[in-house]
């Protein structure tokens, strides 16, 4: 039997890529390990290596082929004494080995992955529009791993004190490809490789910053950046206070934060409420591009610490950005991303997906929920918060991470300070479960929150 | 061989600053011969290292068909330093390691369907699925992780020589790490406090090259990492990671200096990952050509496979069932993985707390 080679994935949320070049010819002998193609996504390239040992039978996806989808057979290798001729009846079998995949490639966070295509008639849309744009701006339809590069790429060109720094930013072009480009246009000046060490480039980063340079730190994910904390907390945040305001520090941290796809419990947490603690740093936590774009050319030009919280799974994302020459927003304010009048709901970051699918599902069931992205956790705009669960009478929180004093715990607590007559039912919070995130791909799906999650707390707090 | 005794036993024996003459000295040592091993040792080195070879190919290939998910970074190419260290070791001896980990379980005896169910998330993995491909223990085989945070392991290590030491045991810890976790602070941390104690600590740097995209120049001030201390008067020795014969020389050694009560000693691997960072890597830092002639000039267990055969000890035949056998090792595995039933639900809060 002929053995099938088949287009591999790169990652568990890629659905299809590029045949870049075959590396080895029809008739060729292949043994076990030897490179025989090359296959490409926007991010990565890979090298598919024969597992037998044979005759490359018959190549069957040319060079050059775009969006190959995984588990297609590519080319066929022979075994001793088997010929091309066999390899038609294997192509016929082809959808097989992609149909016993199925269930295991369903990890849930490809869900939101194929929010891209629907972006244009996305929900976000009927918001109301946004206020920090004025009427009549173009919008252009960029990804957030796009919006986060022209943020820095305009705040480098206004200003020649920000630099960028962390681990692979430079020449890799960024482990996640936010800085992709940034290199070839400042230098290696401006964009600088660290060796793996956070805690010294942080603390690096702020003395640069006490010394009036204005670095962007860019940890890999947030996870290594507990490596870091002690910089961030007894440097960064405090050092403005204990000088008695003489010297502080403008910098920004950023990267990748929250939970990612089926990389366990050191690499999948969500940092939000631990940052948001600390008095002396800001915390901004964006779901869209045009808010990521806005709000991360506030934070390099604010003049305190900023921990900017991204998240991977929104990297490739599309969203509208209006087209202007320098689009800045206010740090510190929420936005209404949907208006209701029955239940409020306040998310941010990832959440926000959950937060409005859940919106949408409850209308179809005559509730209307209005639906709030803080995208900024620390300050937290309460006035937006409160404001509307006057309107409402009910509030539901929304986010990735553990319950126990998170973000869900400090809003319950700021609107039964604030707007306790105005409850009519108990503040419910929707939160990642009290467990580090597994590893099994069903596990961790129950470890996540979900839409059927929020529905049913926002019908609930409606009695309903 | 004489040469790398003298240092392990004079372990202040100037280690200079000047990378230079350091590089010119540590190559001298890894040229320098290296003791055959026995018939049996050799095949069962074969055997060992194929099984891992074979093992992460079937991983490779089972994460392109999706059954296995998040990072998986594979090991092939540097099999003959786990492999050779394993030699070293006696019962009691515990091994602790990153997230390139599956040829040390593999190597500390642990089952390869334990280890495979684990890369797929089911229920008989090494944990339960819950830990995945950075995160498997075994506290039968000594074995203390697997784990994903760039030198962390490191502090772990020491810390379980400071058990032994404690426990006034002979046993050793062997704590590997890459060379880019070599430049973390908390490895030097933990230089210093294994010296001042004198814990029986192995470091085993294992100088793949590469950390990701960056190459040790790239990254590193001086790129002798087995003079990193130096400073805290720790001896080390730069050894030819792809030869499991100057492999299992030096972890004798080592071993051997740990277990007369002599402190920490380090040793740094030459070796070479022939794959991918982890399975998705852009490829695009180092040649093709650099790649390949690693593989047809230095490869691990090629240099057993021709010794073996020049020396009659094993026919062409007799090899390819020893192949035929890790095979079918490999794929029952494989195939216990795939069967294997995801955890049960209510695992998710269990073994959270004691
Ligand atoms: C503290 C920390 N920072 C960054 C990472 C991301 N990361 C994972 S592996 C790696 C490279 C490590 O290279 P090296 O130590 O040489 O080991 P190798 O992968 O070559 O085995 C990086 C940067 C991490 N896991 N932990
Ligand atoms: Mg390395």
């Amino acid at each position: 039997m002929p053995i099938q080679v088949l287009m591999p994935a790169l990652s568990p949320t890629m659905e299809k890529g590029n045949l870049a070049k075959w590396l080895k010819k029809e008739g060729d002998t292949v043994k076990s390990g030897d490179v025989i193609a090359e296959i490409e996504t926007d991010k990565a390239t890979m090298e598919v290596e024969a597992v037998d040992e044979g005759t490359l039978g018959k190549i069957l996806v040319p060079e050059g082929t775009a969006d190959v989808a995984v588990n297609t057979p590519i080319a066929t290798i022979l075994s001793e004494g088997e010929d091309a001729s066999a390899v038609s009846e294997t192509a016929k079998e082809a959808s097989k080995p992609a149909q016993q995949q199925k269930p295991v490639e369903s990890t849930p966070p490809a869900e939101p992955k194929k929010a891209p295509s629907a972006a244009a008639n996305s929900p976000q849309l009927q918001a109301p529009a946004e206020p920090d744009v004025p009427e009549g701006t173009e919008m252009v339809t960029m990804t957030m791993r796009e919006a986060l590069r022209d943020a820095m790429a305009e705040e480098m060109r206004r200003d020649p004190s920000v630099f960028v720094m962390g681990e692979e930013v430079a020449e890799y072009q960024g482990a996640y490809k936010v800085t992709q480009g940034l290199l070839q246009e400042f230098g290696s000046h401006r964009v600088v490789d660290t060796p793996i060490t956070e805690h010294g480039f942080a603390g690096l980063g702020v003395g640069a910053a006490l010394a009036g340079l204005k670095p962007i730190v860019e940890f890999m994910t947030f996870n290594f950046a507990m490596q870091a904390m002690d910089q961030i907390i007894n440097s960064a945040a405090k050092t403005r206070y204990m000088s008695g305001g003489q010297i502080g520090s403008s910098i920004v941290f950023r990267g990748p934060n929250g939970a990612a796809a089926r990389v366990a419990a050191q690499h999948s947490q969500d940092f939000s409420a631990w940052y948001s603690h600390i008095p002396g740093l800001k915390v901004i936590a964006p779901y869209t591009a045009s808010d990521a774009k806005g709000l991360l050319k506030a934070a390099i030009r604010d003049p305190n610490p900023v921990i900017f919280l991204e998240n991977e799974i929104l990297y490739g994302q599309s969203f509208p950005v209006p087209k202007l020459d320098d689009f800045v927003l206010p740090i510190g304010k929420a936005r209404i991303a949907r208006e209701g009048k029955d239940v409020t709901i306040v998310s941010f970051s990832m959440g926000m997906t959950y937060a409005l699918k859940a919106a949408e599902e409850l209308a179809k069931e005559g509730i209307e929920a209005e639906v709030i992205d803080l995208r900024t956790l620390r300050p937290m705009d309460t006035d937006t918060i409160v404001a509307s669960v006057k309107k409402t009478g009910r509030i539901v929180t929304v986010e990735e991470g553990w319950p126990q004093s998170g973000i869900g715990a400090e809003i319950a607590a700021r609107v039964v300070e604030h707007a306790f007559d105005y409850l009519d039912a108990p503040v419910t919070r929707v939160s990642g479960r009290d467990v580090p995130m597994p590893y099994a791909a069903n596990l961790e799906k129950l470890a996540l929150p979900t839409v059927a999650d929020v529905v049913e707390a926002a019908k609930a707090v409606c009695y309903r | 061989m004489a040469v790398a005794k003298n240092k392990a036993q004079q372990p202040d024996a100037a280690r200079r600053p000047s990378d230079k003459e350091d590089d010119t000295k540590a190559k001298d040592q890894t040229a320098s011969p290296v003791a055959d091993l026995g018939k049996d040792q050799e095949l069962a080195a074969y055997r060992d290292m194929l099984l891992i070879r074979r093992f992460e190919e079937k991983a490779g290939q089972m994460y392109g068909m999706g059954l296995i998910g998040g990072f998986c970074h594979l090991y092939i190419g540097q099999e003959a330093v786990v492999v050779g260290m394993q030699m070293a070791l006696k019962e009691g001896d515990a091994v602790i390691t990153g997230y390139r980990d599956h040829g040390h379980m593999l190597a500390c005896g642990m089952d390869a369907k334990g280890v495979m169910a684990e890369l797929t998330g089911r229920t008989h993995g090494y944990s339960k699925g819950k830990g995945g491909s950075m995160h498997m223990f075994s506290a039968e085989k000594g074995f203390f992780g697997g784990h994903g945070i760039v030198a962390a392991q490191v502090p772990l290590g020491t810390g379980l020589a400071f058990a032994s030491k404690y426990r006034s045991k002979d046993n050793v810890s062997l704590t590997y790490l890459g060379d880019g976790a070599a430049n973390q602070g908390q490895v030097y941390e933990s230089f210093n406090m294994a010296k001042l104690w004198g814990l029986p600590a192995i470091y085993i740097i294992e100088n793949n090259q590469y950390a990701m995209g960056t190459s040790l120049k790239r990254a590193s001030a001086t790129t002798d990492l087995s003079h990193r201390g130096a400073a805290h008067g720790i001896p080390g020795e730069r050894v030819d990671g792809m030869d499991v014969r100057a492999v299992k020389a030096a972890g004798e050694r080592a071993v051997k200096w740990c277990r007369d009560g002599n402190g920490p000693i380090i040793l740094e691997m030459l070796t070479y990952r022939y794959r991918g960072h982890s399975m998705s890597d852009p490829a695009k830092y180092r040649t093709r050509e650099e790649v390949e002639k690693v593989r047809s000039e230095h490869d691990p267990i090629e240099q057993v496979r021709l010794r073996l055969l020049q020396k009659k000890w094993a026919t062409e035949d007799e090899l390819k069932k020893i192949d035929a056998k890790v095979r079918e090792v490999v794929n029952e595995a494989a195939e216990f993985a795939t069967n294997d039933p995801e955890p049960d639900p209510s695992e998710l809060y269990t073994d959270i707390y004691a």
